[in-house]
């Protein structure tokens, strides 16, 4: 079974966000990019899948920049055997992504989609979901535990109310949440290696993807100060306030 | 708990743009496998190493410590996983040699890892730090069979190393040891002595501990040239070459430090240990002295990572913490009182840190061209050069960048005011642990007199000159630009005097020997702040090159005009004291009889 895995490159989780001054988009000039963390999740899924026996291949996707490569060098660099960059120097959004990963869906025909499930830039969390929707395939999304047996997947999610189990026919979008594992360090022989292993470099049009713009980024803007708290004296002044200065009970 | 996030951008500022980097990795043997985005990936991840692993066991390991229960060292939780990862993760052979399991790596992307590591967790760097040196010494001296047995097991980190060289009677002076080394019927020897002050001499994290073991033959002449080095490992290996039985060498006790607290500083105890010679029998120091090069260039880079870590701290605490208005009027009038930034002597702390930290990386990260030149260059005169040049800047990158990294941590203690002095903060971490960058591998008083005795005036001053030529041509290269003259012009004049002060010295030390103890430990801090000097105005230099690009990142070129500017008018006028102390003569030290100076009190 081929495994597809997706990544995409994001502002690093450990680096202050800057707005950019005419507030247009976030400020990612001289910004440390990273790997998405729900997508090394993903990717080390995968690697665990291909360590097991479960998978034979197991195949990196990036739809960005073409800075996204070091991310994708990162995932060969974890264990991921190949890459596919579908390069794009302008916004894409969910849509777009989940566009151009069905038409590698259709290309590649892997038994398993494991995606993050949601990037940390823009947390949209519907790439996954799209992707299900645009393909016909099962989906099973916030992933914390996975098993595959023959020709089939269980899919353990994390809901308001507890845990779920699904059973999803092959192939399947998953989409990974926070507990599913904790990815590994890449290990320095296998970052050389990394080298070696072939990223293949597509063009959106010759994925045959048209982007579609359905959205718009208006402004961004840095979140407002939070304003200190106030004590209160008593129970009915804190009800008192709840009521008609917060307006969060009626 | 203090953070750390490795300096990426400055790294590749400095490789990219100051010291040329790429074509430096583009002229070594290893050059297919050093393009820079893999240089750039292992950089990342050994950044992500240090932050995830190393960092969060840096307090823990300052607060446990390492204990001794029946012979064994226990090192703090945590060390030993985070050792197991480093192994995992192939990191101990990042240079080592391709033929017993290296990675063959240049010697400077170890260095550069090593910053990060000593940044996040001295203690902890100290284990494998004493493998690259054991590891060094049996490349360079050890037989193929030695090599085959252990370089390979230090290089993969299933081993680890090191150096037995101080024994009670003797630290600086070698020459007494008293550690022998009797022939056996075996065709190896067996070594008798106690050695103290050996760090990762005994410890949890590896299967086998190599020691590397100063001692002396029977027929051994007198003094340091009757001293031969001997590997002896804690456990045999057997007929595998795996660890196999457990060797007559033993902790006899661990040492209560100021600092490191990580690392294990042990008493080791000789009780007639199998032992192999390693190179030529009375030629022991020599060997050791390949590791001891390495070896103090990696204590450089020690004082360079604490003050890289305890700026970082320094600069977080600063923007945050609110005291005073400004003088000049309230900065955040909004606010109860203004970011302590904004006031000056705090950004005289700050800078101070910033500009010592990024200047020390300039010239740790060219003395690391130079030490990848002196392995790979095959034309001996260019290695000559590399070798003499890395032989003029070992002891600069040694005691200069731990003096003024105790300095640099202590400001950062400063910086945190009566905070600073709580353990809870971090900060008085650094100042400890930086503490003992300026005494072991031989004190600052030892790498002054390495400096000026034998590296400079014993070559009559060739080995300096072509480093002051070097700076020369920079300064005449860019004599009528009117945007580096503010760079130029002190430096050219530094760089001068530089030259006469060594004249002067050597003048006098030919009259009287005392001369050259008396002016060394200011000639090397007088070397150090024109050294970095040179390398600020090349950053200078490269941040107006860039800049006139008008690059995005355009802050980042202005904050290094900025520095540089701070670095030449607030610190480099400490030259001139250093030049008048020089120039002063050893008479005032001289001249007090040993047993007057204790008169103010009486015994």
């Amino acid at each position: 079974m081929k495994i597809l895995v997706g990544v995409k490159r994001v502002i690093d989780y450990n680096v202050q966000v800057k707005v950019r001054s005419d507030n247009t988009d976030v400020d990612l000039s001289n910004t440390k990019m990273a790997m998405n963390p729900f997508c090394e999740i993903a990717v080390e899924e995968a690697i665990r899948c291909k360590e097991k026996g479960i998978a034979t291949e197991v195949v990196a996707v990036s739809i960005g920049p073409k800075g996204a490569q070091e991310q994708l060098r990162t995932a060969l660099a974890l264990g991921v055997d190949r890459a596919i960059h579908g390069q794009s120097e302008e916004q894409v959004d969910s849509l777009d992504v989940a566009r151009v990963m069905a038409g590698i869906v259709e290309e590649e025909q892997p038994g398993l989609v494991i995606l993050g499930k949601q990037a940390i830039d823009s947390d949209n969390n519907q790439t996954g979901q799209m992707l299900a929707a645009l393909t016909g395939m099962g989906q099973g999304t916030f992933a914390s535990e996975l098993a595959v047996e023959g020709e089939q997947v269980t899919v353990t999610r994390e809901v308001d109310g507890g845990h779920e189990t699904l059973a999803l026919r092959l192939p399947a979008v998953i989409t990974t949440d926070l507990r599913l594992n904790e990815p590994r360090h890449a290990r320095l022989p296998d970052i050389m290696k990394a080298k070696k292993k072939p990223i293949d470099t597509r063009k959106l049009e010759e994925l045959g993807i048209e982007r579609a713009s359905y959205l718009t980024l208006m402004r961004v803007e840095t979140p407002a100060q939070r304003q200190g708290g106030v004590k209160v004296d008593s129970v009915s002044e804190l009800v008192n306030k709840l009521k008609n200065e917060a307006k969060v009970i009626s | 708990m203090p953070s750390y996030q490795a300096p990426l951008r400055d790294f590749r500022f400095v490789m990219d743009e100051v010291l040329d980097y790429p074509r430096h990795y583009a002229q070594l043997p290893q050059a297919e496998e050093v393009t820079p985005d893999v240089v750039s990936a292992i950089l990342e991840e050994g950044a992500r190493f240090t932050r995830e692993v190393l960092l969060p066991l840096n307090r823990t390991g300052d607060e446990q410590g390492c204990r001794l229960e029946g012979g064994e060292v226990l090192t703090p939780s945590g060390f030993k996983e985070a050792y197991a990862q480093y192994v995992e993760g192939g990191w101990p052979s990042l240079s080592g040699d391709t033929a017993y399991h290296g990675q063959g790596l240049p010697t400077s992307l170890g260095m550069m890892l090593s910053e990060m590591v000593c940044s996040s967790n001295l203690a902890w760097g100290m284990y494998p730090g004493l493998s690259q040196g054991a590891a060094d010494a049996l490349r360079h001296h050890g037989s193929d069979g030695q090599k085959a047995q252990y370089l390979t097991k230090l290089n993969d980190g299933t081993w680890t190393g090191s150096m037995c060289l101080t024994e009670p009677q003797c630290g600086t002076d070698l020459g007494l040891i008293k550690t022998r080394a009797r022939p056996d019927e075996a065709g190896g020897y067996l070594i008798t002595g106690t050695k103290i002050f050996i760090s990762a001499g005994e410890h949890d994290l590896a299967e086998n501990i190599v020691h590397l073991v100063l001692a002396k033959l029977p027929d051994a002449p007198e003094g340091t040239k009757g001293i031969s080095l001997f590997v002896v490992p804690k456990y045999l290996p057997d007929a595998e070459g795996e660890a196999g039985e457990r060797n007559a060498v033993s902790c006899g006790a661990l040492e209560h430090k100021m600092g490191i607290h990580g690392n294990a500083t042990c008493v080791m105890n000789f009780d007639g240990a199998r032992g192999y010679l390693v190179g030529e029998p009375h030629k022991g120091l020599a060997c050791m002295f390949t590791m001891m090069n390495v070896a103090r260039i990696g204590v450089g880079i020690q004082g360079l990572g604490l003050m890289e870590v305890s700026f970082q701290n320094a600069l977080a605490y600063a923007r945050d913490r609110l005291q005073m208005r400004a003088l000049s009027g309230a900065q955040e009038a909004d606010k109860p009182a203004d970011p302590i930034i904004s006031h000056p002597d705090v950004r005289r702390m700050l800078l101070t840190q910033k500009a010592l930290a990024e200047g020390g990386r300039m010239l740790v990260l060219h003395a690391a061209q130079l030490a990848d030149r002196v392995e790979c260059v095959t034309s001996d005169a260019e290695r000559e050069a590399a070798e003499t040049e890395l032989g003029l800047l070992t002891p600069i990158v040694k005691a200069f960048l731990t003096e003024v990294g105790f300095e640099a941590t202590n400001e950062g203690v400063q910086v945190f005011g009566g905070h600073g002095y709580i353990r809870e903060w971090g900060m008085e971490q650094y100042v400890r642990d930086a503490r003992i960058t300026r005494l072991y591998e031989g004190t600052t008083g030892i790498q002054a007199l390495d400096l000026l005795g034998r590296k400079v005036l014993m070559s009559q001053g060739e080995a300096l000159k072509p480093f002051t030529k070097q700076i020369h041509k920079f300064c005449q290269a860019h004599e009528g630009d009117a945007a580096m003259a503010e760079f130029v012009t002190p430096l050219a004049k530094l760089n001068a005097e530089w030259g006469e002060i060594t004249m002067a010295v050597g003048m006098k030390a030919m009259q009287d020997r005392e001369e050259v103890g008396a002016a060394s430990v200011d000639y090397l801090m007088y070397s150090g702040y024109v050294t970095l000097a040179f390398f600020w105005a090349r950053a200078a230099q490269a941040a107006h090159q860039a800049l006139a690009g008008n690059p995005d990142d355009a802050a980042f070129y202005r904050a290094k005009l900025d520095t540089a500017r701070f670095y030449y008018q607030r610190l480099l006028p400490r030259t001139r004291a250093h030049a008048e102390m020089i120039r002063a003569g050893g008479e005032s030290l001289m001249a007090m009889q040993a047993e007057d100076f204790g008169h103010g009190f009486a015994i």
